[in-house]
C-alpha cells in the first residue's frame, strides 16, 4: 500500500494534477460568472419581452437545455477555427450553462409580484431602473441556492472537456494513469480524482444546505 | 447509422431511468426512515454520486474495473453508470416529496384507523406524486442528455455515431445538427410537459400543501 502510494504520488505527478485542478477551478469560475451575466439577460428577455427578442431567447434556452453538453463541446472544438482549445471548450460550457442559469433566473423573476412594477413606475422609475434596483436584487437573493448548485454542476461538467484533451483535472488524471498498469495504482488514481471533485462539490453543497436552513429559519 | 445510435440511446436511457427510479425510491424512502444507520447509508450514496463527475464514474467502470479483471459491456456500463448517478438525484427528489407532506396527516390518518399501507397508498403517495413529477421529468431529460457520455467509451450511442460519421465523412456540421435535432426531439416534449404541469400546479393549487419545487433537482 505504501509502495503504491509512493509510486503514484511522485512530485511530478502531484504537480501535474495540481495544474489540472487549477485549470478546472479557473474554468469553472469564469464559466459561471460569464453565464450568470448572459443567463440574466436571456431570462429578462424571455420574461418581459414577448416579441422577437423574447422568442429568440426562448429558442436559445430550449435548444441548449434539450441537447447534451458533449454535443456543444464537439461542435465548438471541431468547428470553430479561432482561439485555443481551452477557450473553445470554455465557450461550449458557457453557452450551455447560460441556458441553464437563464431558467434559474427566470424562476426567481416569476416569484416577483406584478405590483412592484406598477409601484416603481408610479415613483418615476424607468424599466431598466426598476430591473436593476428593485427586481434583480430580490431575484438573486432568492436563487442563491440554485446558483450555487449550478456551480457544483459546472465543476463536474468541466470533466466532459477531457474528451477534447483539455488538460483539466480529469484529463490530467487519465494522462497520469496511462503510465501505470497495476490495479492498486490505477484505483489509487481514480480515488485521487474522485476525492478531488468530492471535496470541492461537497463543501459547496454544505454551503447550500446551511444557507437554505438559515433562510428557512429567518422566514 | 444514426437510427442505430438513436435506438441505442433510447434503450440505454429507458433502462437507466428504470434503475434510477428504483434506486431513487428505495434510497429516498430510506432517507426519511427513523433508523440512523439506514439514513447514513442513503446519505453516503447520494453525496458520493452527486459530488463526483459522471465521466469519472463511467471511466472507472470501463478502465478501472477492466484492469481489475471485470469487463462489462459498454451497454451495461451505460445503464449502470447513468442509472446509479441519476438514482442519487431521484432519491433527493423523492425525499423532498415525502417530507413536504405534513406530519399531521399521518397522525390524522392513524387516528382514523388507517394502516401504514393504507395511508401511504391513499393519502401520502397521491400527493407526493403530484409534487415529484415535474422534477422527476427534468431528471429524465438530464438522464437522456447524460447518456452521451457513452460516446467517450465508444458506446455506439447517438453521440458516438454522430461523431464517427462526422470524422469519417468530414461533414461535421450536418451530422452534429442532425444528432442535436434527434436529442431535442427526445428531450423537448418531456421538458415542456414538465414546465406546463408545474405552472398548472402553481395556478390551481387546491391542496393544503404549498407547492414548493425541489430546488436542487433543477440542475444536475
Amino acid at each position: 500500500m505504501l509502495e503504491v502510494f509512493k509510486n503514484v504520488f511522485t512530485p511530478s505527478n502531484v504537480e501535474f494534477l495540481a495544474k489540472g485542478m487549477a485549470l478546472t477551478l479557473s474554468l469553472s469560475v469564469s464559466v459561471v460568472l460569464i453565464s450568470i451575466f448572459f443567463g440574466t439577460i436571456l431570462a429578462l428577455l424571455r420574461t418581459y419581452e414577448k416579441r422577437f427578442l423574447g422568442k429568440l431567447a426562448g429558442f436559445y434556452i430550449e435548444m441548449f437545455r434539450n441537447t447534451p453538453l458533449l454535443l456543444w463541446i464537439l461542435v465548438c472544438c471541431f468547428m470553430i477555427p479561432y482561439g485555443t482549445i481551452v477557450i473553445r471548450g470554455g465557450l461550449a460550457l458557457t453557452l450551455y450553462t447560460s441556458a441553464v442559469i437563464a431558467e434559474i433566473v427566470r424562476g426567481g423573476l416569476n416569484s416577483i409580484a406584478e405590483g412592484q412594477f406598477e409601484a416603481a413606475k408610479s415613483q418615476g422609475f424607468t424599466l431598466i431602473q426598476t430591473l436593476i434596483y428593485i427586481v434583480l436584487p430580490q431575484c438573486f437573493k432568492s436563487i442563491v441556492p440554485s446558483l450555487l448548485s449550478q456551480v457544483i454542476t459546472t465543476v463536474k461538467d468541466t470533466s466532459f472537456l477531457q474528451v477534447v484533451a483539455i488538460p483539466e483535472y480529469t484529463r490530467s488524471g487519465f494522462v497520469v494513469m496511462g503510465r501505470y498498469t497495476t490495479t492498486p495504482e490505477v484505483f489509487m488514481i481514480f480515488s485521487v480524482l474522485a476525492v478531488g471533485y468530492f471535496v470541492i462539490c461537497f463543501s459547496l453543497s454544505c454551503v447550500v444546505r446551511s444557507y437554505q436552513k438559515r433562510t428557512q429559519i429567518a422566514r | 447509422m444514426f437510427g442505430e445510435g438513436f435506438l441505442r440511446t433510447i434503450e440505454v436511457a429507458a433502462l437507466a431511468l428504470i434503475l434510477a427510479l428504483v434506486l431513487g425510491i428505495i434510497f429516498g424512502v430510506i432517507s426519511t426512515s427513523n433508523n440512523k444507520v439506514m439514513r447514513g447509508i442513503a446519505r453516503v450514496y447520494v453525496e458520493f454520486f452527486q459530488n463526483t463527475p459522471l465521466v469519472i464514474q463511467v471511466f472507472f467502470m470501463y478502465n478501472g474495473l477492466a484492469i481489475a479483471g471485470l469487463r462489462l459491456s459498454v451497454f451495461l456500463i451505460g445503464v449502470l453508470g447513468v442509472g446509479i448517478y441519476h438514482g442519487a438525484y431521484v432519491s433527493e427528489v423523492v425525499k423532498t416529496g415525502i417530507t413536504s407532506i405534513p406530519e399531521g396527516q399521518v397522525e390524522a390518518a392513524k387516528s382514523q384507523g388507517f394502516t401504514y399501507i393504507q395511508y401511504m397508498r391513499y393519502i401520502i403517495l397521491p400527493q407526493t406524486v403530484k409534487i415529484v413529477l415535474p422534477p422527476l421529468t427534468n431528471q429524465a431529460v438530464n438522464l437522456i442528455k447524460n447518456t452521451s457520455v457513452l460516446a467517450m467509451i465508444s458506446g455506439f450511442d447517438l453521440m458516438y455515431m454522430a461523431d464517427s460519421w462526422a470524422s469519417s465523412s468530414l461533414d461535421y456540421g450536418p451530422s452534429y445538427v442532425f444528432a442535436g435535432f434527434l436529442y431535442f426531439m427526445l428531450c423537448f416534449p418531456l421538458a415542456t410537459w414538465a414546465r406546463k404541469y408545474e405552472e398548472r400546479l402553481k395556478r390551481n393549487d387546491t391542496t393544503r400543501i404549498p407547492y414548493q419545487p425541489a430546488e436542487e433537482a433543477v440542475t444536475c
